[in-house]
């Protein structure tokens, strides 16, 4: 399973979000992306943006300043 | 391709319009900021473009900020938030100086520029409408604008409206 991996680091408010909704699109139904971001705000709008899409929010992780988010994509 | 085909056939798809009123740098960011996130959320969104929100679709931006009247605007500068005296937004080249200081904050703090957000808002399909009287008004013309917006006026904005989950005026 190739792996997609999304780094949002350094990016503001909606562009990791926006970015993830571009990535998504190119990975695979049941396949994974998993995003790197540093904006303490995509905590809550990951969760957010999968309530609302379908998507699954495998895991939520923080390691330092950075948070990493495992999405399924789920179409 | 309207935003209602790219979307159709989503199960419990929302949706949502916003009337784009201003069109200084600050006021431009809350209605691209939801648009494209809405969109990117599966939400078919619709923006008119009014008044001093129309020039938000010209090919070229050039955004502009005053500090004048703006009583919150605080600045943060060496380890403390400064507000501007009205007075000094009478000095030609203060708001000038006002808008880069901004630009500069958000280039730093990751804050996509409007340009960037208004393309991510046609590429993710948000169906934008220019308003046509704000169009003769201004003496603009289509061939000013991106590509993209369609024409239309308050009836054309207030059936999306009646059709829409989330109405929001900006």
């Amino acid at each position: 399973m190739a792996e997609h991996i999304l780094d949002a680091k350094g990016l503001n408010c909606p562009l990791p979000i926006l970015k993830a909704k571009k990535a998504l699109a190119s990975v695979p139904d049941g396949e994974f992306l998993e995003i790197l971001s540093t904006d303490p705000g995509s905590v809550a709008d990951f969760e957010a943006f999968c309530r609302q899409t379908g998507n699954e929010l495998m895991e939520t992780g923080q390691d330092g300043d950075v948070y990493k988010f495992k999405i399924k994509r789920v179409t | 391709m309207t935003a209602n085909a790219t979307n159709a056939g989503l199960e419990n798809a929302k949706s949502m319009s916003i009337i784009v009123t201003k069109g200084s740098l600050d006021w431009a960011y809350p209605p691209f900021i939801l648009a494209t996130t809405a969109a990117a959320m599966d939400i078919k969104t619709t923006m008119f473009f009014t008044f001093y929100g129309l020039p938000l679709l010209l090919k070229k931006l050039d955004l502009q900020l005053t500090a004048l009247g703006n009583a919150a605007m605080k600045m943060p500068m060496m380890g403390m938030h400064m507000g501007m005296p009205n007075a000094a937004s009478m000095i030609p080249g203060v708001d000038a100086a006002c808008t880069r200081m901004m630009k500069n904050l958000m280039n730093k703090k990751g804050v996509a520029s409007i340009e960037d957000l208004r393309e991510a808002a046609v590429d993710l399909d948000v169906r934008m409408i220019a308003c046509q009287m704000t169009m003769d008004l201004f003496e603009y013309s289509l061939d000013d604008m991106i590509e993209g917006p369609e024409l239309g006026g308050a009836a054309t904005y207030m059936e999306s409206a009646t059709q829409s989950d989330i109405n929001l005026f900006i």
